[in-house]
């Protein structure tokens, strides 16, 4: 069998321990407050990125940048990767380089864990096909954690694309392992049964207003089109019955936030209305994504702070 | 070269002549001349004392990669592993490049200069290039030596060619082997489908891909009165099919790997490539069910599915990594370690799950016996020996085995073929 990732290596949540997701929040946090310092200074990041992406990119590639590393990117379409380099041969090249640090996109789920286990150097998964977003589950988090005291005991709830959701299967395993009450709402394709086995506390629902009704926390996920023509989902039917309108979040709790991790389709998971109101905290995710991603970054160089 | 060889004292297990009991085995000129308490000298002796004296285990099941993907395995380095794995015939399926769909093909997979250490018998396409369109010429390839035409990774799934295929093979005395997966369920999918693939965010293959097939094979074999053989069985549901169907009469055979008796789906761990294949490891309920199927005799013989493949095709993202795993020479110690030592199934019935049973799958005359003027393939194993499986000394040019390191009970110490020493342990 290869060998360990790397100490510092964030592959997903599902392996981590609550004390190890709390360190980080916290170390975000003081991060977030603290005059920025060149505490990677020398550091040399790789962004390996096999997909398309805007925040997540951008904000791991600011945070790194913030606290003084170099930082590189590396697109599938614009390097070797075209010509048929392996991504293990690819990891071999970027650590040869210098590369300290390894943050990875890709299509394919377990992408980053194959990596892992050829290279000496930690990796970030920035999103691996279906299977996780670990970062993105962080600021979730982060950013709940800024409106309610604690994740024990909330209620949340998780609305739309669940099976193709690597941000749902993250933001579960975190969620349930802080205590809160998942519920996952949407139809039978885009939410099988089989997803209230991904961990303790989850359960499944169809019905919107139950999914919805006493929920502190309210994340719609983005429904991509395509993906409903596949499974002969109309597009009509699921706005009927699963968007998130001014009216169907109100029967959430008074003081609940409404979540979406982005990119926003506005008309098709939520109306426009959802999407610019106040209890709406999307603009927050995004602004928090800079902070989590620091602490992970300086968790992964080994950073003291 | 020995004309005679002597195997003194074995404890011979020869379920198809009844046989259980201490006995020396005499082979001469290629055949079993004699079986007993023998004075008669011979020009070799082998002591098999402690040992188990079987017929040559048959595997129906093997990809030797020969013609045309020679860099994952030889005909020659294919069979080295058989013989290491106590197999003194395999089965060789036809997904080569080119496709073995003809007559020329198949004679030459057995030519002599293949190097074969082991009795290799082809099993042919179905179809012509097994695009599942035309029937290949069966009783051409049954007179070049195929033992039986199957499509195996590219299922017939067109019911009106799969029933001409069934009538056809009828005809020509053969069975029709199928690796039943619905395609049309599995697209994009690499393991089984449930809580583990929901997990780990990949694709999963139904546990009904597997079972439709083989009912709507059931029912046209019924129609037909052919023989339907069934690849690599690993879901309870289409067992239980492959029950009800034989209790009714139909003419339905059916394999199990070691794999899918041994491991589970959650085995793959986080997205370890050397426990991808098709079908997939499925659920601790469905690996149940394989072995109660083995205790009761509803599954009728063990195969490997030895599918070699080069590093550089399973070292990749596990949806992009190749199916199949290597088989021929853990086979034995599968078997042993998990159904007879630890599940109490006698060694008669492992010998019929491994020689008897494959022997009359696909009707091969004088082999899976050592009955008087059979063959001399004889595999003789010490079933109490503890060993530790060692992938780097594979005699296949394969490493993707799952089970490097694993400990077993049981092992080869010597795989006879025509009457030759081809391995010893």
């Amino acid at each position: 069998m290869p060998a360990r990732p790397a100490p510092g290596s964030l592959l997903g949540i599902e392996p981590l321990d609550i004390q190890d997701i709390n360190g980080m929040l916290d170390a975000a946090y003081r991060m977030q407050k603290r005059r920025p310092r060149p505490l990677f200074k020398e550091k040399r990041v790789a962004l390996l990125f096999y997909e398309s992406s805007t925040r997540t990119r951008v904000s791991f590639e600011y945070a790194a940048k913030i606290l003084g590393a170099t930082t590189t990117l590396v697109s599938a379409t614009a390097s070797s990767i075209e010509k048929g380099e392996s991504l293990i041969d690819t990891g071999y090249t970027l650590t040869a380089l210098g590369a300290q640090a390894i943050i990875i996109r890709h299509p394919s789920s377990g992408a980053p864990h194959l990596l892992s286990r050829y290279v000496d150097v930690p990796v970030i998964n920035a999103g691996d096909g279906l299977h996780e977003h670990p970062s993105q589950a962080l600021l979730d988090a982060y950013t709940i954690l800024r409106h309610k005291k604690s994740l024990k005991g909330l209620r949340v709830a998780l609305i739309g694309d669940i099976f193709h959701s690597r941000v749902a299967r993250s933001d579960v395993h975190l969620l349930s392992k802080a205590g809160a009450l998942v519920t996952l709402c949407g139809p039978d394709a885009l939410v099988p049964e089989v997803a209230t086995t991904l961990a303790k506390g989850v359960a499944v629902t169809r019905d919107l207003k139950e999914a919805i009704t006493g929920a502190d926390v309210v994340i719609a996920l983005r429904i991509q089109k395509e993906r409903l023509a596949g499974l002969q989902l109309s597009l009509d039917d699921y706005i009927s019955r699963y968007q998130l309108t001014a009216e169907r979040v109100r029967w959430a709790k008074k003081d609940a936030i409404v979540m979406h991790p982005g990119p926003i389709i506005r008309g098709l998971e939520l109306t426009a209305d959802v999407a610019d109101a106040e209890r709406t905290v999307i603009v927050e995710q995004v602004k928090n994504g800079v902070a989590v991603r620091m602490a992970i970054l300086a968790r992964a160089l080994g950073v003291k702070h | 070269m020995s004309k005679s060889l002597l195997i003194r004292g074995g404890r011979v297990v020869d379920p198809a002549s009844g046989m259980d009991a201490v006995a020396d085995v005499l082979l001469r000129d290629g055949k079993v001349a004699a079986v007993g308490k023998i004075t008669d000298k011979a020009d070799e002796t082998f002591n098999a004392k402690g040992m188990v004296v079987a017929p040559g285990f048959i595997d129906l099941h093997v990809h030797l990669r020969e013609p045309g993907q020679s860099y994952k395995e030889s005909i020659a380095t294919g069979t080295q592993a058989a013989a290491a794995g106590g197999f003194t015939s395999v089965c060789a399926m036809p997904n080569t490049a080119p496709v073995n769909d003809s007559a020329e093909t198949t004679r030459w997979m057995q030519s002599p200069e293949r190097g074969a250490v082991v009795n290799v018998f082809p099993i042919a396409a179905a179809t012509i290039g097994s695009q599942g369109e035309k029937l290949t010429d069966f009783k051409a390839l049954r007179a070049a030596g195929a033992i039986a035409v199957s499509d195996d990774g590219k299922p017939v799934l067109d019911d009106r060619i799969m029933e001409d295929a069934l009538r056809s093979a009828a005809r020509v005395g053969i069975p029709v082997i199928q690796h039943a997966e619905d395609t049309r369920l599995t697209g994009g999918a690499s393991m089984n489908a449930g809580p583990v693939s929901f997990r780990l965010g990949l694709r999963g293959m139904p546990v009904e891909a597997e079972a439709g097939v083989v009912g709507r094979d059931i029912e046209l074999a019924r129609a037909t009165k052919a023989h339907i053989h069934v690849a690599h069985i690993s879901t309870a549901d289409a067992l239980e099919r492959v029950k009800r169907a034989r209790a009714a009469g139909v003419h339905v055979s059916c394999e199990v790997t070691p794999h899918h008796f041994m491991l589970i789906d959650e085995n793959i761990g986080q997205y370890d490539t050397r426990f991808k294949m098709n079908p997939p490891l499925r659920s601790a309920a469905d690996r149940d069910a394989m072995i109660a199927g083995l205790l009761d005799g509803s599954i009728d013989c063990i195969a490997t599915d030895h599918a070699p493949h080069a590093r550089h095709e399973k070292e990749v993202e596990f949806d992009k990594a190749a199916f199949g795993i290597t088989g021929l020479e853990t086979a034995l110690g599968i078997a042993l370690t998990e159904l007879h030592h630890k599940r109490k199934l006698p060694l008669k019935r492992i010998v019929e799950l491994l020689s008897t049973n494959p022997a009359k799958i696909v009707n091969l005359e004088g082999r899976g016996t050592l009955a008087v003027g059979s063959y001399a393939d004889v595999t003789i194993f010490d079933p109490a020996k503890k060993w530790k499986f060692d992938a780097e000394k594979s005699k296949s040019k394969a490493r993707n085995t799952p089970f490097d390191g694993w400990p077993f009970t049981g092992r080869v110490t010597a795989t006879i073929v025509g009457g030759e020493i081809v391995y010893r342990g």
